[in-house]
């Protein structure tokens, strides 16, 4: 039973047999003197090679990044040889991935084309990440870099004073994510952060833009992550695993958010994510959420339901986050710990997630995981996240 | 209260000035326009046509109706929801004053709005805004405190944003007229440390100048708008201590075009007022540039004063308003380019001056010292353009809503 989202809305079909498959997520590095074109033509090469699938049967490509321009999509087919029959490009920031692949599976589904390949990349090139702040939206140009141009931890960080204080949550609270994160990401070995950090030192790091200090930010980086979208037949034929996409949501600048933001678009949504995928909130085994800063993920705690509004400071205190822990989050360390891949970033749960319920995340595995939630957050081109999305997925078992 | 500025010490000439760098500058067609009217000195924001509803950031259609959106004055209180203090920026205007604080306010005309915080306000407080120019030209919402506060003008986010006298040392170009003279004192009123006082022909007497030049902090110069070689010897002498230069110079003589018009009135006016403007933006903009960030005592504006009717024309002023307006031109074009070195180009418009060469004109007319005032409060309030009194306000705001008809009825 589905929710009705809107007048018109009807039940939204399962997406039957669609599969995620072949998560790629390459080796970040701080500074590359790579482009992303470079990125892009690497991670479709460990596309190729992970699944045995040959490079012309991938009929479909969607791409998101911010370092291509001049080119999009299509420059980057041509430039990498792609000759495809479905082309998407998603400009969504951190909900890149998750968009990106729930359209891929409609495409896959109704027959538009058979394989497409699902890719985030961003090179970081010195002085890259500050062009993108410069130039992120219309918006942001206006109204918003000139204002000190803190980037985005200015705008995040009156975003995270105002729901500190509505919600009472401590410094400390957020510290708590932080750190299980950290303590995840020793154990993935691309993770480029590679010292434990503890709560002190979370504490007592330099101060950003109050109350944004240094270990809410994550770092920029250069990489790709990737994945491939089918059937289970195509899947199957090849000899591969894939993860099935029981239910996904987005939403944009949803009527729900207020001006001081305090919620995601997820909250319009989420009761739709569940009854497409049959499950409720207890289910989940591993939850990868979006990570752009800790308080974003304390947020989608509650949205994605599994606390109440104001309740995510108790949550995290009362859960043990890490990967051994009663509530798994962002096992393979998030980009909080591995790095900000631009868009890349908008994969990172995702390719961990088809991974844990895969049973193929090595040394960040849940054990027993085999239904995922991912979700995904973006495009701060005013003062609020205006992209939601999630998805759930299952493993073979399901 | 914000700490009071204490007078800037000597500075020490082996230290490298600091480079005058500008913030961000890009901006859409609509933020343009928002700047053309904070340049007024007013707090506008978009209304819809249809719906009424006010929007921000600039658009250019109404989120809530798509109708068509004009500006329009509002109301200009706020709520300040969040702050945060900025300790970390990669922009290099920013980058060297951090910290920097903003903060959400909810405007009282309804939308949210980033805006730059006033040391005197926080979360929490009800605060009055103000549409500045930031140093790049571009309009920027400032978050003041709501009652007057100590010191509230020393605050050092604010004087970014301004251009203010205190402590300032300012070349008035021409000493000579009585509006020379009132600007001179106002200025000093205002805390200007020094003022250099033009006067291009020092062997000539003129009215006022015993008393003006035995004025504390009045430092009379040679000056001559008309010499080429003359700004170029006070540029070399001055140029790295003059922070504010107000061009007072005027030349209005009575005539017509094809009646009545003195070629050899339009060629001095001409030489001295549009002429000798480039003579004095050559001689000092590149020095006011080069020390546009230096400090609290930063350079920081070039202001010139002319005749509202450089806009429209005028009967009985033909040839002073063609001056003007080349003036103006001038002027504009000369703010282009210092907005991206960071220095104030301020417009100061008057209707006839109460002197001499109006005498036949009848009242209302501008006086010197309302003049000095404007001069003053543009320079307080970081304005692009002021009117000196009634007359030219009355001009520019006719002009403003239909150009063609005030050309004619000036020109009547």
């Amino acid at each position: 039973m589905t929710n009705r989202m809107g007048k018109f809305s009807i039940d939204r079909r399962a997406y039957d047999d669609v599969v995620i498959t072949t998560p790629v997520s390459l080796p970040y590095v701080r500074f590359s003197e790579q482009s992303a074109h470079w990125w892009i033509g690497r991670a479709l090469r460990a596309l190729v090679d992970g699944s045995g699938i040959e490079a012309r049967d991938i009929d479909g490509f969607c791409l998101s990044s911010f370092t291509t321009a001049p080119d999009t999509a299509i420059g980057l087919a041509e430039h990498l040889g792609l000759s495809v029959r479905w082309l998407d490009h998603v400009p969504l920031g951190g909900a890149s991935g998750i968009t990106g692949v729930r359209r891929a599976a409609r495409a896959v589904q109704s027959g538009d084309c058979d394989v497409v390949a699902c890719i985030g990349a961003d090179t970081n090139q010195r002085g890259s990440f500050g062009n993108t702040l410069a130039n992120f939206s219309r918006f942001s140009q206006d109204a918003v870099y000139p204002y000190g141009a803190g980037g985005t931890n200015a705008s995040f960080a009156l975003i995270a004073r105002n729901y500190m204080e509505q919600f009472n949550v401590s410094r400390e609270d957020l510290g708590r994510i932080a750190v299980a994160q950290r303590s995840n990401a020793l154990k993935n070995p691309n993770a480029l952060m590679k010292e434990p950090l503890t709560l002190d030192q979370y504490m007592n790091a330099r101060p950003i833009a109050d109350p944004i200090h240094l270990y809410d930010c994550v770092m920029p980086c250069a990489g790709a992550e990737a994945v491939l979208v089918m059937r289970q037949d195509t899947a199957r034929a090849c000899g591969i695993a894939g993860a099935r996409l029981r239910g996904s949501i987005e939403r944009h600048n949803a009527r729900s958010i207020e001006p001081m933001q305090t919620s995601g678009g997820w909250v319009e949504d989420v009761g739709e994510l569940y009854s497409m995928a049959g499950v409720g909130p207890d289910d989940i085994d591993v939850v990868q959420t979006y990570d752009d800063y800790p308080v974003i993920c304390m947020m989608q705690m509650e949205d994605l339901g599994f606390c109440r509004k104001g309740e995510g400071a108790e949550f995290v205190r009362s859960h043990d986050l890490r990967i051994e822990g009663d509530f798994p989050h962002n096992t393979s360390g998030g980009q909080l710990s591995c790095g900000q891949a631009g868009a890349g970033g908008s994969y990172v749960g995702l390719t961990e997630a088809v991974r844990q319920v895969l049973g193929t995340a090595g040394d960040t595995q849940v054990k027993g995981a085999n239904l995922a939630l991912a979700s995904g957050f973006g495009m701060m081109t005013y003062t609020r996240g205006l992209s939601s999305c999630a998805v759930i997925l299952s493993g073979e078992g399901a | 209260m914000s700490d009071p500025l204490t007078p800037p010490k000597r500075k020490d000439p082996l230290v490298v000035t600091h480079a005058g760098h500008v913030p961000p500058a890009l901006r859409s067609r609509a933020a343009t326009a928002m700047a053309a009217r904070a340049g007024l000195g007013r707090f506008v924001l978009q209304v819809c046509d249809d719906c009424a509803r006010a929007t921000y950031p600039q658009r250019d259609r109404c989120p809530f109706c798509w109708g068509e959106l004009s500006w329009q004055d509002q109301p200009d209180g706020a709520v300040i929801e969040a702050q945060t203090t900025i300790r970390s920026s990669i922009d290099l205007f920013f980058k060297d004053h951090l910290p920097w604080r903003i903060g959400s306010a909810r405007l009282d005309a309804g939308p949210m709005a980033t805006v730059h915080l006033h040391g005197d306000v926080g979360q929490g407080d009800r605060v009055r805004m103000e549409l500045k120019l930031d140093r790049s030209g571009n309009p920027a919402l400032f978050a003041m405190p709501e009652k007057e506060t100590p010191h509230m003008a020393d605050d050092p986010q604010l004087r970014v944003f301004t251009a203010d006298p205190k402590y300032r040392r300012i070349l008035v170009t021409d000493g000579r007229t009585e509006t020379g003279q009132a600007v001179a004192e106002a200025l000093l009123k205002a805390g200007a440390k020094t003022v250099f006082l033009g006067n291009a022909d020092p062997l000539m007497r003129y009215p006022g100048q015993d008393r003006i030049e035995a004025a504390p902090g009045i430092e009379p110069v040679r000056l001559s708008l008309t010499d080429t070689r003359s700004i170029a010897a006070l540029a070399g002498q001055l140029g790295g201590r003059v922070d504010i230069v107000v061009n007072t110079a005027q030349f209005a003589r009575q005539g017509g075009v094809g009646f009545g018009g003195n070629l050899n009135d339009l060629q001095s006016g001409l030489d001295l007022e549009v002429t000798g403007l480039m003579r004095l933006a050559q001689g000092f903009a590149p020095a006011l540039s080069g020390r546009s960030d230096d400090g609290d005592r930063s350079a920081a504006a070039f202001v010139d004063i002319a005749s509202i009717h450089g806009l429209t024309g005028r009967a009985g002023f033909a040839g002073s308003s063609a001056a003007a307006a080349a003036r103006l031109s001038l002027l504009a074009s000369l703010r282009g380019e210092m907005a991206r070195t960071g220095i104030r180009v301020i417009s100061v418009l008057t209707g006839p001056v109460d002197d001499g060469w109006h005498q036949n004109v009848p009242p209302p007319k501008t006086a010197p010292a309302q003049i000095a005032r404007a001069v003053v409060t543009a320079l307080q309030q970081g304005q692009e353009t002021i009117c000196a009194d009634e007359v030219a306000k009355d001009v520019l705001t006719r002009w403003q809503d239909d150009p063609l008809l005030t050309i004619r009825e000036e020109n009547k």
